[in-house]
């Protein structure tokens, strides 16, 4: 288990160059296809996902775009076509991907730490070490002094907030976010969405995110990749420029914001009935 | 379960079980199971024997008046216990104590209060399904949705409108518990019988372990399984039925 | 993060009303309890003293009949006999039950082959199978054990294997995706999200094993609780008929409160903290 942890930083210090805005590819999807029986869920995916940026899977619901990201992760097997991350191909979880779930999955009879820690117990880490790195990441994403609370007893927008101190907590490369703000009411959501992207600031990582939010997409991404549904396939993919440094309110009155969220709605109107 | 590609079929397993009962009888390594196929040849004269006759004819009136009352009582105490707080607060704790009490040692009381006859065993029916049947109707009318209440209320529904509402609206719970009190009645009509034991079932399990008539006994065991089976598998069919609005409700 | 602090703060205020509130839940349903004993325990005792049935003693004579057996030691020595087969069977339905429901939901060629059994057995009077299984082993402890396992086993069997089933599939595959492998999500993950079921199936199999040791008492040979109650019918001295079965009853319900308990307490640290 250690010695999976001691591989994983020599991989880091060695891909350390690709700062943020880099260009390589870090996760590479190739003519993924996913069938369950007679449906075809996903279709002939071909997406490169760059370093350091927030890539947004954006579609109506029945697009498989939750179905690409647990490809990605590991959690589903591909029908045809492979996905490599840093030129390596997935055949399962790794330890340079980690996940956020829809549903928080916390463990109700964990505390806020020990869920938080979970990645890095199941790897066999200390209970000591990995408690102090997960006591951190608690603190990072704003809940200190609920380290010993239990998730019942947290709001839905905090129980998120230990998915994502859970998933920070193992130091992956890749955040593999699967609509997680869609679970909490919309007050959460845009705090949380404006915490995001200070979190980006500090921590560079890969962000892959779901969301069948058009707002929610072009506030956040660097790159959104339309999905269109029956079969899931790829219909457009849109670069993003949108300075996020400063006022994050200031983004939702931005023209270009504006712009782009009515263009994506008008793109996908004729999928919704 | 699938094998080299096949879908096997969910109770097909139950097919194996009776073969190694068959090798178990043959070779008689456990005393307490004959050969099936014995069991299956003694079941034509135990179903043809006249005794078996009336035995099925007490233990079907019994059943069928046991479990009649304890779907009305229990409904009844149900709706009440969920429409009323006060009253929930006196009887839950005790329809829950009932609910996993020991219950067969309530029969010597019924025996004493409604003699070694069929009543007993229609009280003792009533006692095993009634508890939970109560429970679970309680927990469909709590579970009702508010607005459905006063959707209702707004719309002017007068009383007896109301409880039907609230009634139709609780079915699937009811009829879950019902289902489960159809089981435990089916436990009750046995051990009501076999408590009292000079009548029905009871009788003839007596006749046939004091005559050794193992495969007798077993096959009588056996239609009893296949009757509460049978029952249990009405129950839940008729469930399936109406949860398509089950589904809708939430 | 400032939103946060201000939450903590509301938290702490909101902490110290729920617990005011808490207390005075507690005083209300401990005397709903007190009026809901009273209701039951009234009714019978006017249900004695009307004297409807000569065999139906009042409340008071019964509970007097209780102290008498407690104090001359015959109801102790009765449990003290009835005990050794109702904890021998129970050890043994909870040890083969839970496996048994286990290995059942976490592995589909398992389900295949011995989910049908269970359900069989689960749906079916069981009871009927008492006299058979005397018919054989006799009257001794193995008859007895045998009562207390075929009618316990099932429902522990049964609900161990859904609540195994039940268990969130996001959070096994939340497992997964940190490189969990298979023994850990099942030791950190299933089995303490199943525990809660597979504890309400121990539950219910604890009070079906107390139906079968008295059904073995009465039906096989009377020992113990079950000779009491047999013995003092057969002598008319029914308020201690009654005393016998009410303590059985009670009993019982104490086994699974306790059950209830030690539940939380070993296995529940969530449901301690909000305490």
């Amino acid at each position: 288990m250690t010695m999976a942890l001691d591989d994983k930083a020599g991989d880091r210090s060695s891909d350390a160059p690709d700062g943020a805005g880099g260009a390589a590819p870090i996760v590479e999807v190739r003519g993924v296809a996913k069938h369950y029986d007679a449906l075809v869920a996903l279709d002939g995916i071909d997406l490169d996902f760059e370093a350091g940026r927030l890539t947004s899977l954006l579609g109506p619901s029945g697009c498989g775009k939750t179905t690409l990201l647990k490809i990605v992760a590991g959690l589903l097997e591909p029908t045809a076509g492979e996905v490599r991350v840093k030129g390596r191909p997935v055949s399962g979880p790794g330890p340079e991907r980690a996940f956020v779930f829809q549903d928080f999955a916390l463990l109700p009879w964990a505390s806020v730490l020990r869920n938080a820690a979970f990645g890095l117990e199941v790897r066999g880490m200390p209970k000591a070490e990995r408690e102090a790195i997960a006591r951190r990441y608690v603190a990072e994403v704003g809940l200190s002094g609920f380290e010993e609370k239990y998730p019942h007893e947290l709001s839905g927008g905090m129980r998120q907030r230990v998915g994502l101190a859970r998933a920070l907590a193992v130091d992956a490369d890749v955040l593999l976010m699967d609509e997680p703000f869609s679970a909490v009411d919309e007050q959460t959501r845009r705090q949380f969405q404006e915490d995001l992207i200070r979190l980006r600031e500090v921590e560079n990582k890969t962000f892959l995110f779901v969301t069948h939010s058009i707002e929610e997409a072009v506030y956040l991404s660097d790159r959104i990749v339309l999905l269109s549904p029956r079969p899931g396939r790829v219909s457009r993919v849109i670069d993003l420029d949108i300075p996020r440094t400063g006022d994050p309110e200031a983004i939702r009155r931005d023209p270009v914001y504006l712009d782009m969220v009515d263009e994506i709605w008008r793109g996908l109107k004729h999928y919704v009935e | 379960m699938t094998l080299f590609g096949y879908r096997l079929p969910r109770m097909a397993s139950l097919v194996f079980w009776v073969l190694i009962w068959e090798i178990i009888g043959r070779f008689e390594l456990v005393l307490l199971f004959p050969p099936f196929t014995e069991v299956i040849g003694a079941m034509g004269e135990v179903l043809t024997s006249s005794s078996f006759a009336s035995a099925a004819a007490i233990t079907a009136w019994t059943y069928v008046a046991g479990l009649g009352l304890a779907i009305v009582v229990g409904v009844i105490m149900g709706l009440l216990m969920g429409l009323v707080p006060a009253l929930d607060r006196l009887l839950n704790m005790w329809v829950n104590i009932f609910v996993s009490a020991p219950l067969s040692a309530l029969v010597p009381v019924i025996m004493i209060l409604f003699g070694m006859g069929a009543p007993t065993v229609v009280v003792t029916v009533f006692m095993f399904a009634v508890w939970i049947i109560a429970l679970d109707t309680r927990a469909g009318v709590l579970h009702i949705s508010r607005s459905l209440i006063e959707m209702s209320h707004s719309f002017g529904a007068s009383p007896l409108k109301r409880l039907e509402i609230v009634l139709l609206a609780a079915l699937p719970e009811i009829l879950a518990g019902i289902r489960l009190g159809v089981i435990r009645g089916v436990k009750g009509v046995v051990i009501g019988q076999l408590l009292v034991s000079i009548i029905g079932v009871g009788a003839l399990f007596s006749l046939y372990s004091q005559n050794f008539l193992m495969a007798h006994f077993w096959a009588l065991v056996l239609l009893l399984f296949a009757f509460a089976l049978t029952l249990a598998d009405l129950v839940a069919r008729l469930e399936h039925r109406i949860e398509y609005y089950a589904g809708a409700r939430h | 993060m400032t939103s946060v602090q201000t939450s903590r703060a509301d938290i702490g205020a909101l902490a110290t009303a729920v617990r005011r509130r808490a207390v005075g839940r507690a005083w209300r349903s401990a005397g709903w309890k007190v009026a809901s004993l009273a209701l039951l325990f009234g009714a019978w005792e006017i249900a004695g003293r009307s004297g409807f049935n000569f065999a139906f003693p009042t409340f008071f004579e019964t509970m007097a009949a209780l102290a008498e057996m407690l104090a001359d030691g015959s109801m102790g020595a009765a449990y003290l006999r009835t005990a050794e087969p109702l904890v021998i069977g129970l050890v043994f339905s909870l040890v083969v039950g839970v496996a048994a429901g286990v290995s059942m939901g976490l592995r589909h060629d398992v389900e295949w082959f011995t989910l049908p059994v269970f359900i069989v057995m689960q749906a079916a009077p069981m009871a009927a199978l008492i006299p058979l299984v005397t018919f054989v082993y006799g009257i001794g402890l193995t008859s007895k054990v045998l009562a207390v396992v075929i009618l316990a086993m099932p429902v522990i069997a049964i609900n161990s294997y859904k609540a195994v089933r039940n268990v969130p599939p996001s959070l096994r595959a939340m497992c997964r995706s940190f490189m969990g492998t298979r023994r850990q999500e099942i030791a950190k993950v299933v089995l303490p999200a199943a525990s809660p079921m597979m504890f309400a199936g121990i539950r219910l199999g604890v009070a079906e094993g107390f139906s079968g040791v008295v059904l073995a008492e009465l039906l096989i040979t009377p020992t113990g609780i079950g000779d009491l109650i047999t013995y003092h019918r057969s002598v008319a001295h029914f308020a201690h008929m009654y005393a016998a079965i009410f303590s059985i009853v009670l009993f019982a319900v104490l086994a699974v409160t306790i059950l209830q308990w030690v539940e939380t307490a070993l296995f529940r640290p969530e449901k301690r903290s909000a305490a």
